[in-house]
């Protein structure tokens, strides 16, 4: 689905454009895609490039300036719901695989060809004219629900948890502003724990999970990883021809779920897992 | 030290959490020195089809070619025979999925991207087409070494889009090269020197989308002693990240030399050349 741009002035919508050019220009004179006839507005004020699902703004070295979400830029990557000004006028860029955070990662892997032998029918997907050749598509898409945040719920169950990052928000996501969709989207974390060193002579001293991984132990002698994952933190044997005992008991080569005080045993060591919250 | 011996190979293949199939293949082959990883397309099962054609073709290819090789007694020169052999058997891979494609209509236009490792002599040559990745763990530095043939790759050399923003792209699914898809590929090959202790990772793009680089080597290098616990753990952390994407790694740790043999007369041949 292409993105739009919605023009408004004073919250009066005006009008709305679609972005299915490459190139698409604003400014004062008519021959613009996007034409205000306003003295604020220099005759070329700015373009936007658009290459399949990705804008790019660009201030033409107009008069006033581009702002984009009250800053001013001289060339912007577009993201969902950013609101250009320019002048009094205000353009709203609206893609929706971008109110989606991550609808396109969602998309089966596409080839990017020059000739393209394949009909047209074949590419359902790429329609942006001219981005260096058309995308042959391997596959239908067939988007799945998606999940644009994960939400943040505590709780343990992984079940429960597997079902809520299967579940889009879908009412929220699309009244927030978009959240950056990094390769790591916010899953779930797990509240805060830590473990706390009983014996030996560090005995007293906390240390706080606050990576997804933290070792413990000593290398070549006996190493466990402790991981915390969204629906908890767990407990793994790396290295040692021991294993980590568990609440006494000697752990396996598998993960193993920790509960708020476990106590765990780890070359000559005795610690306390529990959770700060 | 022979290669078997110095090199420690774990592979793994996870389909995700939200997939119904794995159109990723992975193939390891100790004895030689050789790992590969394909990462399929195509509707309904073409993409498994065409990395499996893949990464077979190329395992038992490279494993003749050797062999014969090996009969020749040509195996010492260096450098280019490894840059050959991949070359030549990824042009054959391609061949091998693009008549599949061509005869089969429910195959048509099925592809796959590939990274292939061979090890031989201190050395690794590795080939690449689309945007399955090898990285390196080296000490404390983890890079990537090969660099995807991709849309998004092209636009952050040509300085269209920074890194960071690249994260936000939502063209990342789009390759400029795969196996399978044309009469011809160009596969990329580079050779590296390789040391004692190098862990090389080979991956899907559903690792590199899901998990940071960084998250990446760090998991690496905390958990370098136990490669099976680490190729599992990179799997786990991009399904906990939603495992939008089949995902696939292989590990491959460099414990010993694994320098060719050199025959006495070959050292002093090589005296008279100079």
């Amino acid at each position: 689905m292409a993105a739009k741009l919605i023009l408004s002035m004073d919250g009066v919508v005006l009008h709305e454009y679609t972005l299915n050019k490459e190139r698409m220009t604003v400014g004062r004179k008519p021959h613009n895609d996007i034409a205000i006839d306003n003295l604020a507005v220099s005759g070329e004020h700015a373009a936007i490039v658009t290459i399949l699902n990705d804008s790019f703004l660009e201030d033409l070295d107009s008069t006033n300036g581009v702002m984009v979400n009250g800053v001013q830029i001289k060339k912007h990557f577009l993201q969902n719901n950013d609101v250009i000004e320019i002048g009094k006028y205000k353009l709203k860029y609206m893609n929706e695989q971008h109110g989606q955070a991550t609808a396109a990662d969602f998309e089966k892997t596409m080839v990017l060809r020059a000739p393209v032998k394949t009909p047209q029918a074949n590419v359902p997907q790429a329609k942006a004219p001219g981005a260096g050749g058309d995308a042959l598509m391997k596959t239908q898409v067939n988007l799945p629900p998606v999940p644009p945040a994960y939400e943040a719920t505590g709780k343990f169950e992984a079940v429960k948890l597997q079902a809520a990052v299967a579940r889009p928000v879908a009412a929220s996501a699309s009244a927030q502003p978009a959240a950056p969709a990094p390769a790591q989207p916010a899953a779930a974390a797990p509240p805060l724990a830590a473990v706390q060193i009983l014996s030996g002579p560090n005995a007293g001293r906390e240390l706080e999970l606050v990576k997804n991984l933290t070792t413990l132990g000593k290398p070549g002698v006996q190493v466990a990883v402790l991981t915390r994952r969204p629906h908890g933190y767990f407990i793994t044997h790396v290295e040692g021809a021991s294993y980590p005992t568990l609440n006494g008991k000697a752990l396996d080569e598998h993960q193993h779920p920790l509960n708020d005080h476990d106590i765990i045993e780890l070359a000559g060591i005795k610690m306390e897992f529990y959770f700060k919250s | 030290m022979n290669i078997q011996e110095a090199l420690e190979i774990v592979s793994q293949t996870n389909s995700g959490m939200v997939r119904s199939h794995n159109e990723d293949s992975v193939i390891y082959d100790a004895s030689r020195g050789l790992v590969v990883l394909a990462d399929g397309m195509g509707g309904y099962n073409a993409g498994e089809v065409a990395s499996g054609i893949a990464v077979s073709v190329l395992s038992t290819e490279i494993k003749h070619s050797l062999e014969s090789m090996r009969r020749d007694g040509k195996n010492d020169s260096g450098v280019e025979i490894g840059v050959e052999l991949l070359r030549e058997n990824v042009q054959k891979a391609n061949a091998s999925i693009y008549n599949a494609a061509q005869s089969q209509p429910q195959y048509a236009g099925m592809g796959t991207t590939i990274v292939v490792g061979l090890f031989y002599d201190n050395r690794v040559a590795v080939a690449h087409v689309g945007d399955s990745r090898m990285y390196r763990l080296r000490g404390a530095s983890f890079e990537t070494i090969t660099r995807d043939h991709s849309l998004l790759q092209e636009q952050i050399d040509g300085g269209m889009i920074s890194k960071e923003d690249a994260r936000l792209s939502k063209n990342k699914n789009l390759v400029t090269r795969a196996v399978g898809i044309d009469a011809e590929v160009a596969a990329e090959v580079n050779v590296y020197e390789v040391q004692i202790g190098d862990i090389y990772l080979l991956c899907s793009d559903g690792l590199n989308d899901m998990v940071e680089d960084e998250d990446i080597g760090s998991t690496l290098q905390m958990l370098q002693a136990n490669l099976p616990l680490a190729a599992n753990q990179l799997i786990e952390m991009a399904n906990d990240n939603g495992g939008r994407d089949n995902v696939s790694v292989i590990l491959v740790k460099v414990n010993g030399d694994f320098a060719a043999p050199r025959g006495w007369l070959a050292e002093l041949l090589s005296w008279f050349r100079n």
